[in-house]
């Protein structure tokens, strides 16, 4: 009860901490915020966008999560979102029998997602090397592969501004809008991780490691194996988070700039704190930011750009680094309480 | 082999950041917090360096702009986790959140770009006759500076006390929450000098991802130093010297037509895990490294 007052509270100040901003900047925060959730959620179609917008950011979510869990930092979610999502497009260019594009290319992307997850693991456990260092320096480079590719390799010779598109066959059917099949994919992840963390022997592995490292080796638990399970599991499903922005949302393609795939990976951090590292407050914490990111579209065309979302986001997370200023705050009430009879 | 020597100018350049930040994280990790922050920091004083600049045209203030900046996003970072007892990771993370989303938005709503370049008459000038920047000596100097603080005076002794064992040094009186506030704002100050360096004398440009992973690259050196400042000044000139060749090697006209120039954006990062691989043995940090203190 409380873990959701800290999160609801992180939020709102979120949002009054962005309204501060604009109006600071001359623009009116309210008639800004009220275009942003009509905007977002207004219609069936605006909340189908809100929908598609969200399951990417719950599968790099639950990839912060699975590590915090395991008591790792782990950030490589862009880097491997970013591959995932070039080994799903070019899976378009092998020739396989029909109906099988799709499969091969949510396989492929998960193992590259792994790979991409394993150096982090190895340098951990066998030089010691902090898993927020490696997973940024191998952030940047999966960053630079991914521009190699999508700009050398995979690019539309007509366009020219993206990659050439995802043939009919490997798509996500859609379901509503923008909103198509790819949702079974992050909501059957968060779903299986929350099984497996809290039905499963590994799982409960992994989160004895994270919660009491000495304790779980006492009670014979293989801390490393523990926390190589949870950096491959999120290396999956970041890579996933990648593989549906691209197979199932417009424009079926990447662009050259890889605007399209974003920060998914760094906005996960945030949607898993809010969610408090837990599958199915993700899938909360992801609609939340699924809300701000359509919305933001609404509001960019009042002239305000949608760096915005990144200063509220930016600040929820701060708040969430501070639990206990909400204590503190309660605290000083019920000092002021005490001294005012006397 | 030309080209591997034409790196040096630009490995001075390129060796300030990553030491100035790492120097300052050095200390703030003796007094047992850390601030992964770094980048957002960078981002940030950059920013308001610039704008500073080129508001009063004076890039010496801009400097002071930038070292302020950087001050004060170390007490914030220090009040989230000193006072409020907070998760100093958490805290890092959403500083670098913070850095991206409001230079991101700051630059668009003074220029309505994203990168915009700053003019000459906002650069900070070079030493006079040699033509190297200032910061090429202001930085060995503040890592020596920074080393004889920490291990010659009295208030280093008190600073590695309280980052050790806070309580015992509570009990004889060291004021703990003083002094690691004052280690967080000491690096933040020096990670804010990194920024006004990268926007006013080295790219001259803002944009909100200025540093471009060298506020981690730090967070490598730190590690590389064993928290000895000095040794941070030499990892500086080694990190510095592969982000140099990054950007020299890209150049390189033949070069570039054998090996794609993204692959050679490479270098600075694949090095930064190299050298952190394979530096020998394990640091030994500060054992309340990360902890915040709680009188009981």
């Amino acid at each position: 009860m409380r873990a959701i007052l800290e999160s609801l509270l992180a939020l709102a100040l979120g949002v009054l901490v962005g309204a501060a901003v604009m109006a600071a900047w001359g623009r009116d925060p309210w008639g800004a915020y009220a275009a942003l959730f009509t905007g977002a959620l207004g219609n069936v179609r605006a909340l189908a966008s809100t929908l598609s917008r969200s399951l990417p950011l719950v599968l790099t979510g639950l990839t912060f999560a699975v590590g915090a869990r395991a008591g790792l930092f782990n950030i490589g979610a862009q880097g491997q979102m970013l591959l995932g999502a070039v080994v799903a497009l070019s899976c378009g260019l092998l020739s396989l029998p029909p109906g099988w594009h799709l499969l091969v290319a949510l396989a492929l992307s998960a193992l590259a997602g792994a790979l991409w997850a394993l150096p982090v693991a190895l340098l951990k456990l066998t030089r010691g090397v902090s898993e927020v260092i490696s997973t940024i320096m191998l952030n940047w480079v999966a960053h630079w592969l991914t521009l190699y590719l999508v700009v050398q390799k995979l690019s539309d010779r007509v366009v020219g501004q993206r990659t050439f598109t995802v043939p009919m066959g490997m798509r996500f059917p859609v379901l509503q809008g923008e909103l198509t099949w790819s949702w079974t994919v992050s909501v059957g992840m968060a779903l299986f991780l929350f099984w497996f963390l809290w039905y499963h022997r590994q799982g409960y592995e992994v989160r004895a490691a994270g919660l009491n490292p000495r304790a779980a080796r006492a009670a014979g638990i293989s801390v490393s194996r523990a926390m190589v399970l949870a950096l491959l599991l999120g290396g999956v499903s970041a890579a996933w988070a990648g593989a549906i922005q691209v197979l199932g949302r417009f424009p079926y393609a990447i662009t050259s700039d890889l605007a399209n795939l974003g920060n998914l990976g760094f906005d996960g951090i945030a949607v898993a704190l809010i969610g408090r590292n837990h599958p199915l407050g993700i899938l909360g914490g992801a609609f939340f930011f699924g809300v701000l990111a359509t919305g933001a579209a609404r509001m960019g065309l009042r002239g305000i750009p949608l760096e915005m979302i990144q200063i509220v986001q930016g600040v929820i997370v701060v708040a969430m680094a501070a639990p206990e200023a909400l204590r503190l705050l309660r605290r000083l009430r019920a000092r002021q309480r005490e001294v005012v009879p006397a | 082999m030309n080209a591997l020597l034409q790196v040096f100018p630009v490995a001075l350049r390129a060796m300030v950041p990553i030491t100035l930040a790492a120097v300052g994280e050095v200390f703030g990790e003796w007094a047992g917090v850390v601030n992964i922050g770094l980048e957002g920091i960078m981002t940030l004083s950059a920013f308001l360096a610039a704008v500073v600049s080129w508001a009063t045209g004076s890039p010496f203030l801009g400097v002071l702009a930038g070292l302020a900046t950087g001050a004060l996003v170390g007490l914030f970072h220090g009040f989230i986790s000193v006072r409020l007892r907070g998760n100093q990771i958490i805290s890092g993370v959403g500083i670098n959140l913070l850095g991206i989303g409001a230079v991101g938005f700051g630059t668009w709503a003074l220029w309505g770009a994203k990168s915009p370049m700053l003019d000459r008459r906002f650069w900070i000038p070079e030493v006079p006759g040699l033509g190297v920047s200032p910061f090429v000596f202001l930085t060995p100097a503040l890592a020596l500076l920074t080393w004889w603080l920490l291990f010659r005076t009295a208030l280093g002794l008190r600073v590695r006390a309280v980052g050790e064992n806070p309580m015992s040094a509570d009990v004889v009186g060291v004021p703990v929450e003083r002094l690691r506030l004052f280690a967080v704002v000491y690096g933040g100050a020096l990670g804010g000098l990194a920024g006004a360096f990268l926007s006013l004398d080295w790219l001259h440009t803002v944009s909100s991802t200025l540093p471009a992973g060298r506020g981690f690259i730090a967070l490598a050196n730190v590690v590389f130093s064993k928290l000895n400042p000095l040794l941070a000044l030499l990892g500086g000139f080694l990190f510095g010297y592969f982000d140099a060749l990054g950007i020299q090697l890209a150049s390189v006209a033949g070069l570039s037509g054998a090996v794609p120039y993204q692959f050679i954006r490479m270098i600075p990062y694949m090095a930064t895990l190299l050298v952190v691989a394979l530096a020998i043995g394990r640091a030994r940090f500060p054992k309340a490294l990360g902890q915040p203190y709680r009188r009981e």
